[in-house]
């Protein structure tokens, strides 16, 4: 009983989750350049963090 | 007409005006106010300690960065009725929607447990067990939330608002000097020059003057009380009230201190507090009081952002006007994290200091992302139309996002590699 609304539980949020990603697929900003600029920026922001953070993590468990 | 006429139609006007007021305003009050959270008072605590009045100027400047960065969430929680998480989603697609809403239930999460810290090192002090202060916290938490009705939750947080300017009547129990503060601390100096561990405690200020869960719950708190177009100046004015209100409070703070406490070390608000107790009982008990305080509405505000921010993604039903019947979700989710946040504290040799530390790394993995977007989003003509932002809003809002990102990702950085800085 308890497996069961567990896996029901999984299964609803998965499709839950699929909907959210379909219902926001298309970006409602109109992508000029100057909204691609930041967007890249952010992501290369981040990419920079995450290997700050590996970095890190890497001198902390040598 | 005569002139009492007249007088009597001014007098009408501003009566109702002031009544409008009071019915629109609330969140840009409370979430200011939220922001002088657990980690805040410490941080004003150790400036004011550290380097006396000299560091008030930066909190000065700090008010004005405050409200411009909320103001836009007013504009754009008014105007497209979202949460800044659905905006999110809706402007820049699902990879940003889910990397914003992960990034801000972990950011959240963290920074609640530390308001817990503080809630249950305030208590500590008047002898109240820890266990006792989370078990507390939560049932007067679920109280407030569970009544059905956003405005008895606003205005009842509102009180505890008004109970964060208790700082205010501890600083004139010090009997600090006018003339020294007015010299010191107005004039934009680096008192003991502009050295690392200098910079360290600007970007701390600065660091905390911001957080990403203020914008996520402005812009959500808008959303719920249903604010429209026409309430746009009046959020605009509570929004400039709770900006000089959180900037007052953490210049009070500066100067009990720095008043009573210059030189010292300092690594925690509590252990101010204990100091303060020692020369005088009243003002170390308003400190400790102010930030049990704190850490109550930081965890109370930071809980609610998330669900929120969760309730909009997810199309639950998600408006504190709902009974828990009506919208289980969000407030099983609200209690999910706040529950679960007082638990760590109460877990023996949890690596407190650690999650303290790491709030501030993480913060930085969202922050810029979430100032980018609003102001993107604030630029979208489509969706904002004549509240779009002007030229000189933009200017003077990437002026500022673009500094907070840069001191926020070294401050970010400085936690990480504490060396960097010595």
């Amino acid at each position: 009983m308890i497996m069961i609304k567990i896996k029901s539980f999984f299964s609803h949020n998965y499709a839950k989750i699929r909907e959210i990603n379909e219902k926001y697929a298309t970006p409602n900003i109109e992508m000029s350049k100057g909204v691609k600029l930041s967007l890249l920026s952010l992501r290369l922001y981040l990419i920079f963090l995450v290997v700050l953070l590996l970095y890190k993590f890497i001198t902390l468990v040598r | 007409m005569n002139i009492f006429t007249q007088l009597y139609y001014r007098y009408r006007r501003s009566i109702k005006a002031i009544q409008l007021f009071l019915i629109i305003s609330g969140p840009g009050i409370i979430v200011m106010i939220a922001d002088n959270d657990a980690g805040g008072i410490t941080t004003y605590a150790a400036t004011g300690a550290k380097y006396g009045y000299n560091l008030i100027w930066v909190i000065i400047l700090l008010i004005p960065v405050c409200y411009y960065v909320q103001e836009m969430t007013v504009r754009l929680g008014a105007v497209t009725k979202r949460g800044h998480a659905e905006a999110i989603f809706a402007g820049f697609g699902s990879f940003w929607g889910w990397f914003s809403l992960l990034d801000l239930m972990l950011v959240n999460w963290l920074t609640m447990v530390t308001e817990f810290i503080g809630m249950t090192a305030a208590l500590n002090i008047f002898g109240v067990p820890p266990y006792l202060t989370v078990i507390g916290m939560c049932v007067l938490m679920g109280i407030m939330i569970l009544n059905g009705s956003y405005w008895t939750w606003e205005k009842i947080t509102l009180l505890f608002c008004a109970l964060n300017l208790i700082y205010i009547p501890g600083a004139f129990m010090v009997n600090p000097s006018v003339s020294e503060i007015m010299h010191k601390g107005i004039v934009p100096n680096f008192a003991g020059g502009l050295n690392n561990e200098l910079i360290f405690f600007l970007m701390a200020n600065i660091g905390t003057t911001i957080a990403p869960w203020m914008l996520f719950f402005q812009q959500s708190a808008v959303v719920d009380k249903a604010m429209k177009e026409k309430d746009i100046p009046w959020g605009k004015l509570d929004t400039f009230i709770g900006s000089v209100l959180t900037g007052v409070v953490a210049i009070f703070i500066i100067i009990v201190t720095g008043t009573v406490l210059n030189g010292v070390n300092i690594d925690d608000a509590a252990q101010a507090s204990v100091m303060l107790m020692k020369t005088n009982k009243y003002i170390g008990t308003f400190m400790a009081i102010g930030l049990f305080d704190a850490g109550f509405l930081g965890a109370i505000c930071i809980s609610l952002a998330s669900s929120w921010a969760f309730g909009e993604v997810f199309g639950w039903a998600h408006s504190l006007n709902y009974k828990i019947k009506e919208a289980p979700w969000f407030y099983g989710f609200f209690f999910f994290l706040l529950i679960s946040a007082g638990i760590v504290v109460l877990i023996p040799n949890a690596p407190l200091v650690l999650i303290t530390l790491f709030v501030q790394v993480v913060a930085v993995t969202l922050l810029p992302a979430a100032l980018v977007f609003l102001i993107l989003l604030l630029n979208n003509k489509k969706s904002m139309g004549e509240y779009t932002n002007t030229l000189s809003q933009n200017i003077i809002n990437v002026l500022i996002v673009v500094a907070i990102i840069i001191i926020s990702s070294f401050y970010g950085i400085s936690t990480l590699f504490p060396n960097m800085l010595k």
